[in-house]
This record gives C-alpha cells, structure tokens and sequence, in this order.
C-alpha cells in the first residue's frame, strides 16, 4: 500500500515537472503552428543563465529564475523579428529544418563557452534534501516544481482563455487577416507569444533542472519527450498537456518500479495507444 | 581490388617509413561532443609523457595525429583508422575511447602492419579481437570485482544491483554478482534500467522494498550519475543507512565537485585515483594539469593514455623505428613497469595490464571532494577474460 502511494508522488511529481518543461512547446505548436524543435535548446539557456547566476554569481535561487526568464524572454524579440517571422506559414518540414539548424548551433556555442560536462543550479536550502510527506521522504524540490507546474498551468488558462490578450491571439491565429483588418496587430501578438512561450521554455529548464540536468546535449536528449508531451495532449491545449503529463509520468513512473527491465516500452505503448486512439490528442482541436 | 589497392599503399609508406626519423601515432579519441572532456584527458596523458619524457626515442621523434570521434560510431571508427593508416602513414594506432570503435578497428591491424594501444575501451574481449591490440586502461570486470569482496568484508549480506542497460553496465552486474556469489553473499535483486532513464525515484522505491543492504550501481558518467545520486540522497536512501558501492566510474574526479556531498562516504573500487599518493603520480598529475589548465578536468583516462604512450615508447625503442607489428607487440608482453597509479605489468597472454585495483571513499579534503585510497587490492588481472 505504501509503495502505490510512493509511485503516485512519484508520478505526480514526474508529471509535473514534464509539463512545466513542454507547455512552452505547445503553446507555439498548437496556438503559433509553429514546429520550434529549438524549444529545449531554450530551456538549456535559461538553465546555464541560472547556473551562472547561482554558482558564479552567488545570487539567490529565486532571482536566478528570475533572470533567466527575463533575458531569454528578451533575447527571443530579436530572435522572432529577424529570424522565426520569416518561417511563419512555411511548411513543417522548413520549419523543423530552421529550429534544428539553431539546436545544433546553441549545442555548439554551448559547449565552447560552458565546456562538456553538466552544470548544478544551486538550490536555497529550503528546496534541498528529503521532506517527510508522512508515509516516506520527497524530494522538497519536486514539491516546488509541482507547485510551479500548477500555478503556470492556471496562469496560462487564465491569460488565454479569459483576458483581451487571449482573445486577441484566438483570432489572430484562427485568422489573422481578419484579424488584422479587426485592428489586431497580429505581428506584436506573435512577437509577445513567442516571447511567452521562450519565458516558459527558460522557467522549465530551470525549475526543472534537477531532474533533467543541464548539459550542452539537453536540448537533443529531450526533444522526443517534449514532443511527445504535445502531441499525446493536443498542441495549444493546456488542460490537454496537463493530462497528458499525469498520464505519462504515471505510466512511465510504474513502469519504472515494476518493469524497469522494459525500459520505455509501456511508455510508448501508452503514446502509441493514445495517439491512435485519438489523432488530435486527449484536448486537441481538430483540424 | 580496394584491398590491393591498401596493401600497396602500405608497402610503399612502409619501405619510406622504415628509415624516417619521425614515427607517426594515430590517436582516435572523442575530441569533441558529450566526451569532449575524456578526450581532453588522452591528450593531457600523452602531453604529460612527452613533457617528463620528451619526444623521441633515441633517433626517432614521435609525433601524434588526432582524429576525432565524438560518439560511439564503429563505422566512423573504422573509416578514420583507415586514413590514418592509408593517408598518414601512422606506425601505431592509440586512443579508442570506446569498445565498439576498437573492435571495429581491430581487423584492419595485421593487413596493415600497425598495433593498437587501447587508452580507455573496457570490455573483456577487445585484446581477442587481434593479436596486436595491447590495453592501458581497465576493464570493467577488473574494477567491479573487488567490490565483491569489500561488502562482504564489511559484513554486507543482502545487496541489490541496479546498472544502466547497456554493454558496461552489464558487465558490472555480471563481475559483480559472480564474485558476490563466491564469496558467500546474497544478490536479492539485479535490476537493469533504460539508458534514457531521467526520473530514478521508482528504482529508489524499489531499492527501499528490496531490504538490500547495499546497493552496487553502474551508470555512464554524467547527467546518469548525477540524477541517481541526488535521487539516492533525496529519496532518504543514505539518512537510512543504505550503503552505495560502484566501480569508480561514477566518481571520477571531473565529476566530483558536481556530485559533491551527495557522494561523500561513497564507496567505489577503481585502477586509479588523481589523488595517488606517490612521486610518479605527483610528477604526471603536474605535467597534465599543467597542459589541463584546470586541476578539476584531470580524470582516468589521462593515466591510460600516458601509460600508453610509455608502451609505444618500449615498442618503437624494441623495433629501433621498424615497422614491425608483432615484434613491437611481442617486446611489451611482460613488461613492468610504475606507472602514475602504482606497479602495472602487460600480461603475456592477453596483452591486458594486470594493475592495483583501490578500494576508495569519496572525502572532503580542505573543501574539495577526492577519491580517497583506503585499500589496495594488488596485481589484479581481468577476471572478465576467456581465452579465445
């Protein structure tokens, strides 16, 4: 009995940790179109930002997230006038070829700049260590990124789907010449979305960073999973990420404990049955 | 065709090379990519040799060319031997940083007349692959062993093994719980996990429930590592009292101030350790440190690739410059030497170099975690070998 309590926690912390990291993606994937295999690449800067904040720095945890979010946030302005507009509208299959040319490069510059081996973002004490949960010790900082998922995921509901702004991104994505001619300015609502969406991207890498450790290799060892997460949840569906994350970490985390010998399989048996079962994902729209 | 075509190219370098002053090494190590750092070790190994050792060997000036290989890729492996064979004209083959780049190289030594000193690759069978690879490095059956008998030492009965579930890992598992075995213990469990495996709190979980006294893990170096530590840390197992054992793999220096105090009081079992404490080990951890820049980079493979430039160097000393494979090959087998991490010798038969294996904890030295030597298990061979 204890030990199906502790595969839940484990689950729900996994799962949430899982979305923190991919809302970011389904954001552009599913309200953009925008194929942005760069997205872990993101999420690897925001980390080595908060790395270098922490252990180099000496700043506090909480600023170090922080300013991750804000430089990657403002790094992705020019980054979207100059070189994503141009790839709106394109097809996939150009857009995927763009996103994975910049992974390779961030790979590269990464790699030359922060050196090959793994970077630790520093925890305030409160995070570190095991905290007794009543039936067994956690993690503290699994318990935070939890919270975090939570709260990014309510946030994002709200902005979406109740204020001006999500109104006016609904349109201008379902439309956006007729948005456009509805006084819309399409373009500052795409630049502000992708600035989001890279925010997001930088939060995960961070928050998340104690179970998928910042390397220069992250982004292209993650990439499936992310992509996964999206597709199995509905792209640009929030509760559908959610979901799907829950759905995931569960299987995966019981899998884990009873069948580790199977490595992934019941995990892509899941995305498999899922996927098959429902084309457009658990929330997905249909096209 | 393409053979002849080799053959002929070989013969002419070798009727140039014989009488030329300048002996050619082909190094193939992972240069750049995740292992950018062990192949920064080759190179500080092989620089650290010719800084106490200069560069020639009586008349014969040794020089190296690096190939890069940044990822396990035997196809690549083979194709960049071949070069250095047919286009450089190299007289010894070194590096390989893994088993299957030096397996696929292995046929290609006695077509081409040149001999393979292996710095790092691991497993077993790699010296029965050809008669003219010679290894500097370890296997993993040789570093896994001695733990057996350290647990049981320590009074440890019931021990769990969990390994990553690839070719090394396996090897561990399979050292370790034959040598567990015999010496009276009891492996309660041998649990294998995937390589991709990011979240290692349900393996926690299932440590916890297997009543184990001890854990024996494998995991490859890096982001792997880290996550199962911390996860060992933060799942309670350490507060509770589980002892954690592994080859020395897990906490090779470079990674240690990363790990940090996760890892304190950890036991691994390993051929060398940066913290050796003798004169040869403070005149090489100089002399690459020196060409390191950066005293934390400095790990294992930096010994296997000096100690094999130290048996190039008998081997090109043995031929005087000749372009003799199986007499170059032939002059080390037996040859002792101290090496960097303590009396090393080639064994005869498997070309394998029979080495102390240690038995360390991971301590805090004035603020810096080191891998402390607190038993030498000496003159191990390869448990793992099978004449073929």
């Amino acid at each position: 009995m204890q030990t199906i309590f502790s595969i839940g926690a484990d689950a729900l912390a996994y799962g949430m940790v899982l979305f923190v990291i991919s809302i970011g993606l389904s954001v552009t994937m599913g309200l953009m179109k925008f194929v942005n295999l760069a997205h872990g690449a993101f999420a690897m800067l925001g980390g080595y930002i908060a790395s270098y904040a922490t252990q180099s720095l000496g700043w506090h945890f909480g600023f170090a997230l922080l300013a991750a979010v804000a430089l990657c946030m403002i790094l992705a302005v020019p980054l979207e006038r100059f070189l994503y507009r141009r790839f709106y509208g394109a097809s996939e299959l150009r857009q995927v070829l763009m996103t994975i040319g910049l992974t390779f490069m961030m790979i590269g510059i990464a790699n030359w700049l922060m050196g090959p081996t793994l970077k630790t973002i520093a925890l305030p004490p409160s995070l570190q260590g095991p905290v007794d949960i009543g039936f067994r010790s956690f993690p503290a900082h699994k318990i935070f990124a939890a919270a975090v998922g939570l709260i990014t995921a309510l946030g994002l509901w709200l902005l979406i789907e109740r204020t001006f702004f999500g109104v006016k991104l609904r349109a201008a994505v379902d439309d956006a010449k007729m948005a456009e001619a509805l006084g819309i300015r399409t373009k500052a609502v795409y630049a502000i979305s992708f600035a989001l969406a890279i925010g997001l991207a930088a939060m995960g890498g961070v928050v998340g960073a104690q179970l998928l450790p910042i390397e220069p290799q992250y982004a292209l060892h993650h990439m499936v999973t992310f992509l996964v997460v999206v597709c199995v949840g509905g792209a640009g569906s929030i509760g559908g990420a959610l979901a799907a994350c829950l759905i995931l970490g569960m299987v995966k985390t019981t899998g884990a404990y009873l069948w580790p010998e199977f490595g992934n399989f019941f995990f892509y048996l899941a995305v498999i049955a899922i996927v098959s079962m429902l084309p457009n994902g658990l929330m997905g729209r249909a096209k | 065709m393409k053979f002849l075509c080799q053959t002929t190219a070989i013969l002419a370098l070798c009727a140039g090379g014989a009488f030329a002053d300048t002996i050619k090494v082909g190094v193939i190590g992972p240069f750049s990519g995740g292992a950018a750092l062990q192949g920064r070790n080759f190179q500080a190994g092989i620089e650290a040799y010719f800084a106490l050792n200069g560069r020639t060997v009586g008349d014969h000036e040794i020089e190296i060319i690096y190939r890069d290989l940044p990822a396990a890729d035997p196809g690549q492996s083979a194709a960049l031997t071949q070069e250095l064979i047919v286009g450089e004209g190299v007289q010894y083959l070194a590096g390989y940083y893994y088993t299957p780049d030096a397996m696929a190289a292995a046929p290609i030594l006695e077509e081409a007349n040149v001999p393979m000193v292996v710095f790092n690759a691991a497993t077993s069978a790699i010296v029965n692959a050809s008669p003219l690879v010679v290894r500097t490095s370890f296997t993993t059956f040789q570093t896994s062993t001695p733990m057996a008998t350290v647990a049981r030492e320590r009074g440890i009965e019931r021990v769990i093994t969990v390994v990553s579930d690839y070719g090394p890992g396996v090897d561990s598992e399979t050292a370790f719980v034959r040598a567990f075995g015999a010496a009276g213990g009891t492996v309660v469990e041998s649990v294998r996990m995937p390589m991709s495996t990011v979240d290692f709190s349900p393996i926690m979980q299932r440590i916890r429930d297997s009543g184990a006294e001890a854990v024996f893990a494998f995991l490859p170096a890096g982001p792997q590592t880290f996550g199962f530590m911390t996860a060992f840390v933060e799942n309670g197992l350490k507060a509770d009292g589980v002892q954690l054992l592994a080859p020395g793999d897990l906490t090779q220096e470079s990674d240690l101030p990363v790990l940090g105090p996760n890892a304190a009081g950890m036991l691994t079992t390993f051929h060398y350790a940066v913290s050796h404490n003798s004169p040869e080990n403070i005149a090489f951890t100089e002399a690459a440190t020196a060409w390191l820049g950066n005293p934390a980079e400095l790990s294992f493979p930096a010994v296997g690739a000096f100690d094999g430039m130290h048996v190039i160097a008998h081997m090109i000393a043995a031929t005087n410059g000749q372009q003799d494979a199986a007499a170059a090959v032939d002059s080390v087998k037996g040859l002792e030497w101290i090496s960097p991490r303590g009396p090393v010798s080639i064994n005869p038969d498997n070309r394998h170099i029979t080495q102390n294996i240690y038995l360390r904890e991971v301590a805090e030295v004035e603020g810096q975690y080191i891998n402390h030597e607190i038993q030498v298990f000496e003159n191990q061979g390869d448990p793992g070998w099978v004449a073929p």
